[in-house]
C-alpha cells in the first residue's frame, strides 16, 4: 500500500522544517523525508542531542535550529528519519529505503528541500586520505563529537572563517587559513557593498569571526595559488605560492571549501528547468516568488533553489508551504498573497549582503580551471585534461563527457565533477554553461543494492 | 587527524575494523568513528588503486565505502554498532555486492 499526502517534503533542514510546520498549520496531511537519523539538516545536525560543550562551540546560530526541530515535531507532520530517496516522479510518487526496505509514498504536491552541498574543490591530491570538506569538519564537530587536530583550512568564504572560530572555541585553533580570495576580488566587491550594508548583520557578524580568528594567531595566507596537497596514500604536507613565494605546511589534514552550491539532483532527475548563474557560478533550478519550480506541483524551498543560509530557507519553507497549499485548495488566493507577502520582505532583506559576500569570495579560480594533471571526477579517476582531450575531440556536453571517459558515472553521480565538467567544456568549447549543460541524472538516485531492487519489486507487485 | 570535543562518556561500542578491536560513543557513525581511532584511509579504489577515505561525510561523495557483513555501505551514513565487523573495501570488492 502507499500512503497519500498532500505534501510531500524531500529534506528536514532548515526548509522542510518551516515548510512542514506551516503546511500542517494550514491543514495539509504532510510527510517528511529525511537521510538522517534526527531533524536539522547538516546546519543543524545533532541539534537536539549535542552536548552543552558543543552548543557552547557552534554558537547561537546553530542552537537556533532547536526552534525549528521543535516546530517539526509540534507540527503533527510524519517524519521519516533514515529515509534515503531513490526515485521521485513528476506525479509525486517517492521511493525510498528505510532500514534497507523499500517503501514509497505518493503526494499531491512535493517540496524539495535538499539544501546544497560543497562545491567541488578540483586540487592536486584532493583524493587523498586527511584531504576533507570544511562542512565534513563541521559534522564532526556537531555529532561526531570530534575536532580536527592542527589542520589547514584551504578555499575562501564565511563557512571556512566560521569553521575556524568554531575551532578556536573548542580551544583547538587551526594550524593556518591558506585563502584564495585577493585583494583584487575585494576591490570588485565594492560596488556590492552598499546593498551588503542593508544587511549589515551578516558583515559584523563576518568581522566579528574575523577578529576571533586575528586574536587567536592563525596565519592567514591570502591570495594563495597553485595549492598541491601532497603524500604518499595519505596527506603529509600542503604546498602553495603567495605573490610568487613559495610555502610548505607539514600536516595530515586539511579542509577544504570555497563555497556551497545547491544539491540539485532531485530537481534534475525530475527534468526541472534550470540555469546557470553567473553570480553564484553553479545552476539553480527556476523557481518563482512563491518557490514553484517548472512544474507546478513541485516547489523548491532553501539552498537548493539558490544559496541564501538558513534564516533564508526557513523563510523560503514557509513561503513554498503557503504555496503549495493554496494550489491544493486549503488556501485563498487572497489570503496567500497576505502571508507571504511579508516572508518575501524578509527574504530579500536577509540576501542583501550575499551578492557582496559572493564576490568577495569567488569559487578558487585554480578548481575552476585545474591543470591538467588534476583528478576532477573523484570517483572513476577522471583528470582535467581528459575532459580537454574530449573537448577537442568534439565533445559538447557533460553526457557526452560520460561515453568518452566515464566522468560522472560512479557512484556520487557527479556531485562532486558535474559542475567542474561543465565549466571545462565550456571555457574550451566556448559555449555558455547553460548551452554545456549539465550531467542527466537517473534513478536510482543513489546506489540501491540488488536485494532492495528486488524486494522493491515483490513488493510493488502485491498493491 | 581527530581528537575526542570532551572526556569520552560511558556509554561506547566495541567493534572492529580489521583485525583492531576498537571503540567508539554510542551514537557515532562507522565513518567518525574510524576518524576517532586516527583512522582516514579506509578503502583502495578500483581505478588506480589509490587509499581513499572519507570526504564529506553527509552521504554524497561515495569516497568512504567500507564492507559491513560483506555488504559494501558509506561509512559516513551508518551507525556503529556493537560487535560490528568493518573491512576495507579492495580494488576488487567494490562492486561485488551488486549495488547499481
Ligand atoms: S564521506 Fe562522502 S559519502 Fe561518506
Amino acid at each position: 500500500m502507499t500512503d497519500t499526502f498532500d505534501i510531500a517534503i524531500l529534506g528536514a533542514g532548515p526548509a522542510g522544517m518551516a515548510a512542514a510546520a506551516r503546511a500542517t498549520q494550514l491543514g495539509a496531511s504532510v510527510v517528511v523525508l529525511d537521510e538522517q537519523p534526527n531533524p536539522g539538516g547538516q546546519i543543524y545536525r545533532n541539534v537536539d542531542q549535542a552536548s552543552d560543550v558543543q552548543h557552547r562551540i557552534l554558537g547561537p546560530d546553530y542552537s537556533h535550529g532547536r526552534v525549528l526541530t521543535q516546530g517539526l515535531r509540534d507540527s503533527g507532520a510524519l517524519h521519516r528519519a533514515g529515509a534515503t530517496v531513490w526515485d521521485v516522479t513528476r506525479d509525486g510518487v517517492v521511493t525510498y529505503s528505510q532500514n534497507g526496505k523499500p517503501e514509497q509514498i505518493s503526494a499531491r504536491h512535493l517540496i524539495l528541500a535538499t539544501g546544497a552541498t560543497e562545491r567541488p574543490m578540483p586540487l592536486p591530491g584532493w583524493t587523498l586520505p586527511g584531504v576533507m570538506t570544511a562542512g565534513a569538519a563541521q559534522i564532526l564537530l556537531k555529532s561526531g563529537g570530534l575536532v580536527a587536530r592542527d589542520p589547514v583550512l584551504i578555499g575562501c568564504g564565511p563557512l571556512l572563517y566560521l569553521l575556524a572560530a568554531q575551532m578556536i572555541a573548542a580551544g583547538r585553533k587551526p594550524r593556518a587559513l591558506i585563502e584564495t580570495q585577493s585583494r583584487s576580488d575585494m576591490w570588485a566587491a565594492r560596488g556590492d557593498l552598499a546593498g551588503a550594508l542593508r544587511g549589515w548583520r551578516y558583515l559584523v557578524k563576518g568581522a566579528g569571526l574575523m577578529a576571533k580568528i586575528m586574536a587567536a594567531g592563525v596565519p592567514r595566507y591570502t591570495g594563495a595559488r597553485d595549492i598541491a596537497l601532497e603524500g604518499q596514500g595519505a596527506l603529509t604536507s600542503v604546498r602553495f605560492t603567495v605573490r610568487g613565494k613559495s610555502h610548505e605546511i607539514a600536516t595530515d589534514t586539511a579542509l577544504l571549501h570555497h563555497g556551497v552550491v545547491p544539491n540539485t539532483q532531485i530537481s534534475r532527475a525530475l527534468r526541472l528547468d534550470h540555469v546557470y548563474d553567473q553570480t553564484q557560478r553553479c545552476f539553480l533550478p527556476t523557481v518563482d516568488a512563491l518557490c514553484t519550480s517548472s512544474e507546478p506541483a513541485v516547489s523548491i524551498a532553501g539552498d537548493g533553489a539558490g544559496i541564501g543560509g538558513a534564516k533564508v530557507a526557513a523563510i523560503s519553507g514557509q513561503i513554498a508551504a503557503l504555496g503549495a497549499a493554496c494550489q491544493l485548495g486549503l488556501l485563498t488566493p487572497h489570503a496567500l498573497q497576505s502571508a507571504v507577502a511579508p516572508l518575501q520582505r524578509q527574504r530579500a532583506h536577509e540576501l542583501h549582503a550575499r551578492p557582496f559576500l559572493d564576490r568577495s569570495y569567488p569559487p578558487a579560480a585554480q578548481s575552476l580551471s585545474p591543470a591538467d594533471a588534476t583528478i576532477i571526477c573523484r570517483c572513476e579517476e577522471v583528470a582535467a585534461g581528459d575532459i580537454r582531450r574530449f573537448a577537442k575531440l568534439g565533445c559538447k556536453g557533460p553526457n557526452q563527457a560520460k561515453a568518452f571517459g566515464r566522468a560522472g558515472m560512479g557512484p556520487c553521480q557527479g556531485r562532486f565533477c558535474g559542475l567542474t565538467v561543465t565549466e571545462l567544456l565550456a571555457q574550451e568549447t566556448g559555449q555558455s554553461q547553460d548551452e554545456t549543460g549539465a550531467l542527466r541524472i537517473r534513478a536510482p538516485l543513489k546506489p540501491v543494492t540488488l536485494g532492495e531492487l528486488a524486494a522493491y519489486d515483490a513488493s510493488s507487485q502485491d498493491t | 587527524m581527530f581528537d575526542p570535543l570532551e572526556p569520552q562518556g560511558t556509554n561506547q561500542v566495541q567493534f572492529q575494523f580489521e583485525d583492531r578491536q576498537l571503540s567508539a560513543p554510542q551514537g557515532a557513525t562507522v565513518a567518525s568513528a574510524l576518524l576517532g581511532a586516527g583512522i582516514t584511509a579506509f578503502r583502495d579504489t578500483p581505478v588506480s588503486g589509490a587509499a581513499r577515505g572519507p570526504f564529506c561525510l553527509m552521504g554524497a561523495c561515495y569516497d568512504c565505502l567500507v564492507s559491513i557483513n560483506g555488504v559494501t555501505v558509506q561509512a559516513c551514513m551508518t551507525p556503529v554498532q556493537d560487535g560490528l565487523q568493518v573491512k576495507r573495501v579492495g580494488s576488487r570488492q567494490v562492486d561485488s555486492e551488486g549495488a547499481v
